[in-house]
């Protein structure tokens, strides 16, 4: 079939099947005014033309920096393996190709990464992700509001101010009373969020690390919020997960996550994957896609799709959410990812990543005037303050090919001179020194 | 199976009236149609109801459909087991398998008798 399916003939074949004389005809219904001045499509290149324009934009991309930004995206290693696998053709098929139960293969991919994630999490029951983290955080919080049949939302300041900006609007038109609860000096604050919590709260939102680091231990706060009838929603870390006291350990009724640090690359921004867990109780206000492992009439394992009777195709006004399509592959990446890296690999890399940030804080505090924002333990991720701005900081230093962290003052009143750097098991001593030397340096 | 004690509603459900309280259900027919019944979706003991309006759902592993409620008044008790054991409404419809009992504020209107209700499903299935 060539690439240019309309020649001359085949014009003038289906202009008089319409019965009019010319494509100017055709459009003459609509106005003059309203039609394109000229359509500007440049002449054809040719091959090596347009191979070579498109290196010369690939290469207007920083692509050899050295990053300590983290925010909710981390540059984690994956095994070669992972991607040689996924890469195979058959994981890239036809659309929704989890929807025929003949397609055992992806099905039981997808039952085999639900039971990774509740394991890593240890939740009861997974979806098979949605978009991204945070629209898996707006899906938590519509859980929690169809459940309870509440219509309040408190949450805490310190989770990702990317996430509250996407909740925030996907709320906009929703009758939803959002409170905010102020962080202090980059802690989650406990006290403020149970003020806010009252019998008309649907659920309280933290995250763990929260955006500025910080690991906090959740538990009494959702005794009291599940005193008040409000359920607990978590966003977490998986890589940290392996590492830290867990969601379902502290007693979240919800935890949903940002799945990209388990083997997806940072491509520009996607295509990720929102992790949705949730407790048994709950699992019916879950939207997306869950597979069950079941016997057939012999005896033999089949793998379904489960709990589709609320799903938009059999009942589409009664569907718990619009999702409609699936992050089949990226959770298959993130199984294989999980499956090659094991228990042990999965916590070497959680520890090595600590590791590199206390040693990053512990030589940022040796300058003058730099502190840490607070006293409280941290992952692999901190917020440390400057005498000058955070941003001004990142600037200098991108022209020397090194991004410092995330400048907190983007989106924290107050924290102007702070940044939040971020180490993965991918920084070397070196990097990080050097990092530290130039920041010194601009004194 | 149709019990002749009850009345009956075109979205078949049934109802055992017991002075002002009524108990209510899903059919025989109902539970034959849906298949083997996973879960129901209760309303708050405490809710107030309106007569035809949707009280909760019942779940298959084909469909879920809505329960609407055939009287108007306030919910007093519902059958917890059925949080356990949603396969009652397979097994026994008409006694185990009662989903709710409502304390009616009006009497209830237009509903089937089990003759009319037979012929109903008769004539529509």
């Amino acid at each position: 079939m060539p690439y240019i399916p309309h020649t001359d003939s085949e014009i003038r074949e289906m202009l008089n099947a319409v019965g009019v004389s010319s494509i100017e005809e055709l459009f003459a219904e609509i106005p003059e005014d309203m039609r394109p001045k000229s359509f500007d499509v440049p002449h054809g290149m040719t091959e090596m033309a347009v191979l070579r324009h498109m290196e010369n934009l690939a290469a207007a991309n920083d692509i050899d920096m050295v990053s300590f930004l983290g925010a909710g995206f981390y540059d984690h290693d994956s095994p070669a393996a992972a991607s040689a696998l996924i890469s195979r053709g058959e994981f890239y098929t036809a659309y929704t190709p989890y929807q025929p139960e003949s397609s055992q293969g992806t099905l039981q991919a997808i039952f085999e990464y639900q039971t990774a994630i509740t394991r890593l999490f240890e939740m009861e029951c997974s979806n098979a992700g949605v978009y991204d983290g945070g629209t898996a955080l707006y899906e938590a919080i519509m859980m929690a509001v169809r459940a309870t049949k509440r219509r309040k939302v408190v949450i805490s300041e310190a989770v990702n101010p990317i996430y509250r900006i996407v909740i925030s609007t996907y709320t906009k038109n929703l009758k939803l009373e959002l409170v905010t609860v102020p962080h202090v000096q980059g802690r989650t604050n406990f006290e403020g969020l149970v003020d806010a919590i009252d019998d008309k709260t649907a659920c309280v939102v933290v995250q763990n690390p929260n955006f500025f680091g910080c690991v906090q231990d959740f538990t009494e706060l959702f005794n009291a919020a599940k005193a008040l009838g409000a359920l607990s929603v978590m966003s977490g870390y998986p890589v940290l997960q392996s590492v830290i006291k867990t969601p379902g350990a502290m007693g979240a009724d919800i935890c949903v996550a940002e799945g990209q640090s388990l083997g997806l690359p940072l491509s520009f921004g996607g295509p990720y994957l929102g992790i949705m867990t949730c407790t048994k109780k709950l699992v019916r206000q879950m939207p997306g896609r869950i597979a069950g492992r079941t016997t057939d009439v012999d005896g033999k394992t089949g793998y379904v799709l489960t709990l589709q009777a609320r799903e938009q195709h059999i009942r589409r006004q009664k569907a718990t959410s619009n999702i409609c399509s699936n992050q089949a592959l990226c959770a298959l990446q993130t199984l294989v990812h999980l499956c090659l890296l094991g228990d042990e690999g999965l916590r070497r890399q959680a520890l090595l990543s600590m590791e590199n940030a206390q040693y990053a804080a512990a030589q940022l505090m040796e300058l003058e005037g730099v502190r840490l924002l607070n006293d409280a333990p941290f992952g692999n991720e901190f917020t440390v303050l400057f005498p000058g701005r955070g941003r001004e900081i990142c600037v200098s230093l991108m022209s020397r090919g090194i991004i410092p962290g995330f400048p907190t003052g983007r989106y924290y009143k107050g924290l102007e001179n702070g940044l939040l750097v971020c180490c993965t098991e991918k920084h070397t001593r070196a990097e990080i020194d050097e990092m530290v030397e130039l920041i010194g340096g601009l004194a | 199976m149709i019990s002749n004690d009850l009345l009956y509603t075109k979205t078949h459900e049934w109802l055992r009236q017991e002075d002002d309280i009524a108990v209510v259900g899903i059919t025989h027919f109902a539970q034959e149609q849906l298949g083997d019944i996973t879960f129901v979706e209760l309303p708050n003991v405490g809710d107030t109801i309106t007569a035809g309006e949707e009280m909760g759902s019942v779940e298959s592993v084909k469909a879920a459909s809505e329960l609407y409620s055939p009287v108007t008044g306030e919910i007093i008790e519902v059958n917890a087991q059925l949080d356990d054991a949603p396969e009652l409404l397979n097994d026994d419809p008409y006694g185990e398998g009662w989903i709710i009992k409502i304390r009616c504020s009006e009497d209830p209107e237009g509903m089937l008798s089990p003759e009319e209700y037979a012929d109903y499903i008769e004539s529509e299935h």
